[in-house]
């Protein structure tokens, strides 16, 4: 099961946070912090699982931007690291050419696409048609306007 | 090939950076957003970030209040507020305008309304509650995209008390033609069952529709509700085996269409979730498995292209192989693909390659031998987490040959690890293997030492409790026992006359205990007396040591005061603590003192041959029961055990969700009210609170056994309370038979494998080689371990000296257990409280009168006669005879006055075969010449209120009207509605059938009788009589076949747990079912083993099933019924029968 999804930066601002348990808002940042200095100490060789209390973390980097998933220890980490890329590639499909800019600008369709393949921390839609064809009929619609 | 793809991949990320603009095309820069986000973009510091949202929050808030603002602008500072939230700053002051965007917006601004609800809140916030009615609207609403996006909302959170309102629309949904429609609508069924499963038990059939949907992704959808139920009881899912190994074969099979591909591999993660369910389906059940082995084997072979995801999902299908019933040919394929996994050189292949063999292992610790030295290479990995993986893999091949080497290596990471949570988890591996498989006394007292300095206070504490249990139990030989503590009171002298400010404080404790009892076994303790002593003494000088690590030391110090030498030192370090603010720890100097100069009494307390003996505790406290008893009579509070109090906090919470309930269009079973909660709780609670009391004498019955071994507590209290002058009672352990306990040194005979002709590789270097041996010595020796399961390799040797009647593990066990019960009673309690009491029944409940007389509620009418047709029982005896009051010999006596015996004869004839109640003086009013009682006979069909008007006085009365006002009943006149005059000392009998419109535990019925004692000159008395559900209702003879179709189709439900009742040689499910139909006219439809279905229905109304199933010794009722209110009041009739039974 996911328990979280961060994207966050090189200097470990958070981009976007998705939390599919309950923390309370003013433990997130120090929970964020302290996952973030877990997983950016890291080398490229090493492996892109982390223990993280009685937690996983996985992790994946795209250039400047990290994204991290907690999970619990029952979860099959590299379907998980393969969903990363996943989000991204649709992200990708969605923004062409997705930066972080595009994310920070419109975080609001990154969660609209986001709440599309996860839900209570289980994985629901991993086409990438259908992942997209929901935000995509509320552009049409804002089009039209 | 496949490296190609791999670059491709890794190209792609690279165009996520910060030097595209891209994004910001359409905001315009000089919007608030874009400002914010420039900001963030732009911190250097924590106080910057704060300064910067503190006046964003400040802006929100005076925009969002002002009424100018468009919803165009709400949908923008949404974001804004979302972006303060994210970096961790509160915007409550938004979380209501999200709800109002939702409900207001356009298309557009509603779905970021919902986006930010999801954010804002949580399952449990009440705000929730506001969200019901848009959620709704948005269902019923024929733009598709405003019902996607209620539906995506509802599967990520709704009140669950709120289930009810949305569920026949989101049911609908199901049939939907749009695809996205069905699979989101299933998504929020997954949803319901997840918070609430109750309330979607009876949509079963429906789920089963949905894994058979011509759409892929409904299909998908729906697995998800099956992983769950399948984990919760896979037996109840086998017959869905074929489908899933179909629908598995159709997808490896590349049956999907190709947007479901990821990479070319056909709908990955779907085939993950088959497998697990897979998984589940065939554990343990060889039938059930060999169904699955082709599809598993195919996914094997299939999964051959060289992508992470192939990878993923074979490491998937070698876990269901793993796990399913095991076939040969199959594991070895498995083990086979393990190692590709393991030699992989990707660094993410070798991790999961190494959890995969964890698995493996377990069944059969032979498999890890081909990969030994990639094993061995991986313990030296620089990655931490491929170590600690190993670690793990070599925990679970441990043996009584390698545990050196093997707790070595841990010992050495556990040297370098900074991460609390392993070190925890790896310190209780380490002394777990210590204490299975030590070789000799030497190594296992140093591993351990090495457990407590490094796990230091952060371990679980029974690793210490385990340590010193073990120290003092001893094993078979005296001889032994002596060794392995005199080795521990060296090491520890050793330990102590170095360097101890390092120590941790559950090190040092365990240190003064074991110096404390055993330090007069070291040879030089005559000679030099206050050596230990000192040194105790000197710990505690120093000043990290805790007050309750001295307290440990002073215990030791006064068990070593014996020579004049040390009685010097003590009485130094009593005076010392003699006036310590810590109340404990002048108590112990206290006792240091005393009994360092009184010898005798000394020997007494502690001596030498009483340190094996068990302290007796009472841990029942049963000794102050009549302390306790006092306080109750005196008025005190009865104690409330922790759960049941916050259970009622919890109570008081959900008073708040009245004032929304109300409003909406569903009829809401769920609103609780405090009023009615507490009122009807008593029973559950009488019954938790005597389950308690019972316990305790039960405990203390049981007292010889209760021993609580724990180390260093002095025996100061016992049965009778307080034990000072007490001498000590030395209970002594009776010699096991050796026959009965293996030879702790069997296990160094086993033959040493030939494991080093068995290790692959191209020549490993010598060191490595060597490691491997020892590592995986005895690994490959028990070839008898294979398929199923691992067997225990050597026998323990520190073994446990089994315990003689009752250890404390028994009583521990008991006590779970009874907790287990109390809060099985619990449970049932909270179920109770979010059941049903309608708005009416609460003002009734509130204005109701008591009773005038008589009273109706402890009335427990007894068996009814079976009412057929003819309406005439022929069984029940016509009450004539007997005194004329009762047609029931369950009813409590009544003394029977003279006039009850005419009035009874006044019952009109067609009644007078019927059952029916005890009269009941209705009101006694100011005119004692005018009486009324009251006898309700059962008809079949209706409840008759029969009410005899007496004239007792000389005068007739005339105009004799009877008026009867009820919200919940319905009262027809049958006869007698006005009786023109009733003469001087006779009565007239009036006849009503009343009819409960909505069930409730009880009702009052008032009532007003008008007459004219002087013609023209009209007065009145009001009365009024209470009447409860349980006596309109009435069997309901259904077969078992229509009793199931009902079942279904019921959407109401309630579950509690009830009391057994025991009678004679009955089953006590007989005599518990028995009592119910006697006392509640209910009709058992079947009985099947530890099952009993019982049907009624409600007078003219609708029908109630309960579904009852023994489970430990209470009872489980599932009640359901078309009506929300039904199944909550019979329930409440169900818990009285059986209390008063």
């Amino acid at each position: 099961m996911i328990k979280f999804l961060l994207m966050v930066n090189k200097q470990g601002q958070t981009r976007l946070s998705k939390y599919y348990e309950k923390v309370d808002i003013g433990k997130r940042p120090a929970l964020e912090a302290d996952v973030v200095k877990g997983c950016l100490s890291r080398k490229k060789e090493q492996c892109s699982f982390v223990e993280y209390k009685d937690f996983k973390l996985v992790y994946r980097q795209y250039a400047a931007l990290f994204i991290v998933v907690g999970i619990s220890d029952t979860e099959n980490e590299l379907s998980i690291y393969e969903l990363v890329h996943n989000f991204v590639e649709v992200l990708d499909k969605y923004f062409g050419h997705v930066s972080e800019l595009d994310i920070m600008f419109n975080l609001d369709k990154v969660h609209i696409i986001l709440d599309e393949m996860i839900q209570n921390g289980h994985i629901v839609e991993t086409n990438r048609n259908r992942i997209l064809a929901p935000l995509l009929a509320l552009d049409k619609m804002a089009e039209a306007h | 090939m496949s490296d190609v793809v791999e670059k491709t991949l890794s190209a792609l990320p690279s165009l996520l950076s910060l030097d595209s603009n891209a994004g910001a095309g359409k905001l315009s820069s000089t919007s608030k957003l874009g400002n914010l986000i420039r900001g963030i973009t732009e911190l250097t510091s924590k106080h910057d970030e704060e300064k910067l949202i503190k006046k964003e929050l400040a802006a929100i808030k005076e925009q969002v209040a002002s009424p100018n603002t468009t919803m165009r602008q709400m949908k923008e500072i949404m974001v804004r507020a979302i972006y303060c939230e994210m970096l961790g700053y509160q915007a409550s002051v938004s979380y209501i305008h999200a709800i109002k965007l939702a409900q207001q917006g356009s298309v557009l601004e509603k779905r970021l309304g919902y986006l930010a609800v999801s954010l804002f809140l949580n399952e449990s916030d009440e705000f929730l509650l506001l969200l019901v009615n848009t959620v709704l609207k948005d269902l019923q609403s024929t733009n598709l995209n405003e019902v996607c996006m209620a539906l995506t909302a509802v599967s990520q959170m709704f009140p669950k008390d709120m289930i009810p309102a949305i569920l026949p629309i989101v049911e609908e949904k199901l049939t939907h033609p749009k695809e996205v429609i069905r699979r989101k609508a299933v998504l929020a069924l997954y949803k319901f069952y997840l918070i609430a499963p109750n309330q979607v038990q009876h949509i079963h059939s429906k789920f089963r529709k949905a894994l058979c949907d011509k759409d892929p992704g409904v299909m998908t959808a729906s697995l998800h509700i099956y992983l769950q139920l399948v984990k919760e009881s896979p037996e109840s899912y086998k017959d869905l085996t074929v489908s899933f190994v179909t629908i598995l074969r159709q997808v490896v099979g590349g049956k999907l269409p190709m947007d479901f591909n990821y990479h070319s591999v056909p709908a990955p993660w779907l085939q993950i979730q088959l497998l697990r369910i897979l998984a589940y389906l065939g554990k343990e059940d060889q039938g059930t498995s060999e169904m699955m082995y082709d599809v598993l084997e195919e996914s094997l072979r299939r999964a051959e292209m060289n992508h992470n995801i192939t990878y993923a999902i074979l490491y998937e299908c070698v876990k269901s192989i793993y796990t399913v019933y095991p076939k040969a040919e199959l594991l070895e394929k498995a083990a086979k693909c393990i190692g590709n996994f393991v030699l992989s050189p990707k660094i993410n292949l070798k991790y999961l390659g190494l959890k995969a063999l964890t698995y493996v292992v377990a069944q059969d610790p032979n498999l890890a031998l081909p990969h030994q030295m990639t094993i061995i290479e991986c313990l030296d990995h620089s990655d931490i987490i491929i170590k600690r993986a190993t670690l793990e893999l070599l925990f679970r091949i441990t043996n009584a040959q390698n545990v050196t080497v093997i707790v070595e290596k841990m010992l050495e990471f556990l040297r370098q690890s900074s991460n609390d949570y392993s070190t925890v988890d790896l310190v209780g591996k380490v002394a777990e293997l210590a204490e299975k498989y030590s070789p000799d006394n030497g190594w296992f007292v140093q591993t351990m030492n090495s457990v407590f300095s490094l796990g230091g206070d952060r371990m679980q504490p029974d690793i210490p409790n385990n340590f010193l249990r073990l120290l003092a139990e001893g094993f078979d030989s005296v001889e032994e026992d002596r060794q392995l503590r005199l080795f521990a009171v060296d090491s520890y002298v050793l330990l102590l006359q170095g360097e101890t400010a390092s120590l941790p404080q559950c090190f040092l404790q365990v240190i003064s205990w074991v110096l404390g009892e055993y330090a007069h076994l070291r040879p030089d303790q005559a000679s030099d007396p206050g050596k230990v002593m000192r040194l105790l003494t000197r710990l505690l000088d120093q000043r990290h040591a805790s007050a309750q690590t001295r307290r440990w030391i002073l215990s030791a110090l006064t068990k070593l005061c014996s020579s004049p030498v040390s009685i010097a030192l003590a009485r130094d370090v009593g005076e010392r603590y003699f006036g310590s603010l810590d109340t404990v720890l002048r108590q112990r100097a206290h006792e240091l003192m005393i009994l360092s100069q009184d010898a005798g009494l000394r020997g007494r307390v502690l001596s030498a041959e009483g340190r094996l003996e068990h302290v007796e505790v009472d841990s029942s406290l049963s000794f102050l029961d009549g302390h306790v008893s006092e306080a109750l009579a005196a008025g005190a509070a009865p104690y409330k055990p922790p759960h049941q109090r916050q259970e009622e906090l919890a109570h008081e919470k959900a008073l708040s969700l009245e004032p929304y309930g109300l409003s909406l269009p569903v009829s809401l079973s769920t609103c609780s009210i405090t009023d009615r909660l507490t009122d009807r709780q008593s029973p559950t609670r009488l019954s938790i609170s005597s389950s308690v009391s019972g316990n305790s004498t039960e405990l203390s019955l049981k007292g010889g056994s209760t021993t609580l071994k724990l180390d260093g507590v002095k025996r100061v209290w016992g049965k009778e309370g307080y034990l000072v002058q007490q001498p000590k009672e030395v209970v002594e352990e009776t010699p096991l038979p050796p026959t009965e306990l293996p030879s702790p040194l069997g296990s160094f005979q086993s033959p040493v494998s030939q494991t080093q002709t068995a290790s692959p590789g191209p020549e490993p270097d010598q060191e490595r080689q060597q490691l491997a041996s020892s590592l995986f010595v005895g690994v490959g020796t028990h070839h008898s371990v294979c398929l199923m399961g691992r067997t225990e390799a050597a026998p323990q040797r520190f073994r446990r000296k089994p315990k003689g009647t009752g250890s404390s593990s028994g009583t521990s066990e008991h006590s779970s257990n009874s907790s287990h019960s109390s809060s099985g009673t619990a449970a049932g309690n909270t179920l109770d409280s979010t059941t049903a009491a309608t708005g009416q029944q609460i003002s009734q409940h509130a204005l109701g009168h008591p009773p005038v007389n008589g009273n109706p509620i402890v009335e427990t009418p007894g068996p009814l006669p079976p009412v057929r047709d003819g309406g005439v029982a022929a069984e029940i005896p016509t009450g004539h005879t007997d005194s004329g009051t009762l047609a029931d010999p369950n009813e409590d006596p009544v003394p029977v006055r003279p006039r009850d015996l005419p009035l009874i004869s006044h019952l009109p004839a067609e009644l007078s075969g019927l059952a029916r109640s005890k009269l009941t003086t209705l009101c006694p009013g100011p005119d004692p010449g005018l009486a009324l009682s009251s006898c309700r006979v059962y008809k079949e069909d209706a409840l008759v209120l029969v009410v005899f008007v007496s004239n007792n006085s000389d005068s007739t009365l005339h105009r004799v009207a009877l008026r009867f006002t009820s919200k919940q009943l319905e009262v027809s006149c049958v006869s007698g509605d006005l009786v023109e005059e009733v003469k001087g000392h006779s009565v007239a009998t009036c006849q009503y059938a009343v009819v409960m419109m909505r069930a409730s535990v009880d009702v009052e019925l008032a009532g007003l009788v008008s007459y004219q004692r002087v013609p023209g000159q009209p007065r009145a008395t009001p009365f009024s009589l209470r009447l409860s559900l349980k006596h309109f209702i009435r069997p309901l003879t259904v077969s078992t076949g229509e009793y199931g179709k009902m079942w279904l189709s019921f959407s109401h439900d309630v579950k509690q747990n009830l009391r057994l009742i025991t009678a004679g040689d009955q089953s006590p499910l007989t005599a518990t079912l028995d009592t119910l139909r006697d006392r509640l006219h209910l009709h058992v439809v079947d009985i099947i083993g530890s099952e009993g279905i019982v049907a009624c229905r409600l007078l003219r109304g609708q029908p109630c099933l309960l579904h009852c199933r023994v489970h430990a010794d209470s009872l489980a009722v599932w009640l359901r019924s078309p009506i929300p209110e039904f199944p909550d009041s019979l329930l409440y009739h169900c818990q009285k029968a059986l209390a008063e039974a």
